[in-house]
């Protein structure tokens, strides 16, 4: 499971990919799912259509990242463009100020158990 | 289904159209210890690979101006999949134990249900930093120990909780991270420490 990271030698293309932005949105989380609510349009940047394809069905923010070989930043400032815009909607992961909602992982535990 | 190391299909299968909630536990471990072996034995996708970069000048700072020199972090991990139902899937991360990573845990892995310490005794020694920072975190985790068919010297789990000066009541469990099985035995146990923990807490006042 090696890949030649993508920052290495062209730290410029993911300046480019951005716009130069390099601010992250942290309310993305790694595994917040991500929702196409519309189709990619002809003159769309190239990463924000990949991105609606992508996400016809639920996908994970880490899972846009591996798609694209694109790093977690990079793939946040794409996200929130497309967010401003009203093009996907995101499905958070539930946050939990300390330890999970036990009947939250007896749901998991159920599941497990049953693969 | 069973021992089988399994053949995962080529192409990424899209998860449920109802799925809404995204869960996490993150496995730790040295190079070579079979992190990757054990996504994949459990995950419903091969498993794919993905990395963060950041500056270290950006480190809780929001700042987008600096020209000075920065140096930058890129920690590369491995993640499967598993669809625990319609709604609920749980994503299993590889992640290395170096201290670069711990720089960038609460950016990656905070809010994760619980992590899995995998051991190798034959290199004992690179897990108790990852184990010493699981702690200062306050994540709860469970060891699990990879055993390797090379493995001469057979140490009792008990002798490797010794060494590595593991408190009682974190759970440890031996394993063979290329069966599916037993891949699904470490995780349970680690969620069923949780939800111990976790219903502890909501009985004290």
């Amino acid at each position: 499971m090696t890949r030649k990271p993508v920052d290495t030698g062209a730290p410029d293309r993911l300046y480019t990919v951005t716009n130069g932005r390099s601010s992250v949105d942290d309310t993305l989380d790694l595994v917040t799912l991500i929702v196409a609510e519309c189709q990619p349009t002809t003159g769309m940047q190239s990463e924000h259509s990949r991105i609606l394809t992508l996400c016809r069905h639920p996908t994970s923010v880490v899972e846009i990242s591996a798609e694209l070989e694109l790093p977690i930043t990079v793939v946040r400032i794409l996200l929130a463009d497309l967010l401003d815009t009203g093009r996907i909607t995101a499905r958070h992961p539930p946050v939990n100020p300390s330890l999970p909602d036990p009947a939250l992982l007896k749901e998991v535990l159920h599941g497990l158990r049953n693969l | 289904m069973g021992s089988a190391i399994s053949e995962l299909p080529a192409h990424r299968t899209p998860l449920a159209d109802a799925a809404e909630t995204g869960l996490k536990i993150v496995v730790v471990g040295g190079f070579g210890v079979g992190k990757t072996t054990l996504v994949r034995s459990v995950s419903e996708i091969r498993p794919l690979n993905t990395e963060e970069v950041m500056t270290e000048a950006g480190v809780g700072i929001d700042e987008t101006s600096g020209v000075a020199a920065k140096s930058t972090t890129t920690v590369a991990f491995d993640f499967g999949r598993i669809s625990l139902n319609d709604t609920m899937v749980l994503y299993l991360f590889g992640a290395p134990g170096q201290k670069r990573f711990w720089f960038l845990w609460d950016r990656l892995f905070s809010g994760t249900l619980g992590a899995v310490v995998l051991v190798d005794t034959r290199r004992m020694d690179d897990s108790w930093y990852a184990i010493d920072r699981l702690e200062h975190h306050g994540t709860p985790f469970v060891v699990a120990v990879n055993r390797f068919d090379d493995d001469a010297n057979h140490h009792s789990l008990d002798e490797i909780r010794q060494a590595l000066a593991l408190p009682d009541h974190v759970p440890m469990l031996d394993c063979d991270a290329r069966v599916r099985q037993s891949g699904k035995d470490v995780l349970i146990t680690l969620v069923d420490h949780v939800y111990t923990l976790a219903t502890a807490q909501e009985a004290t006042p």
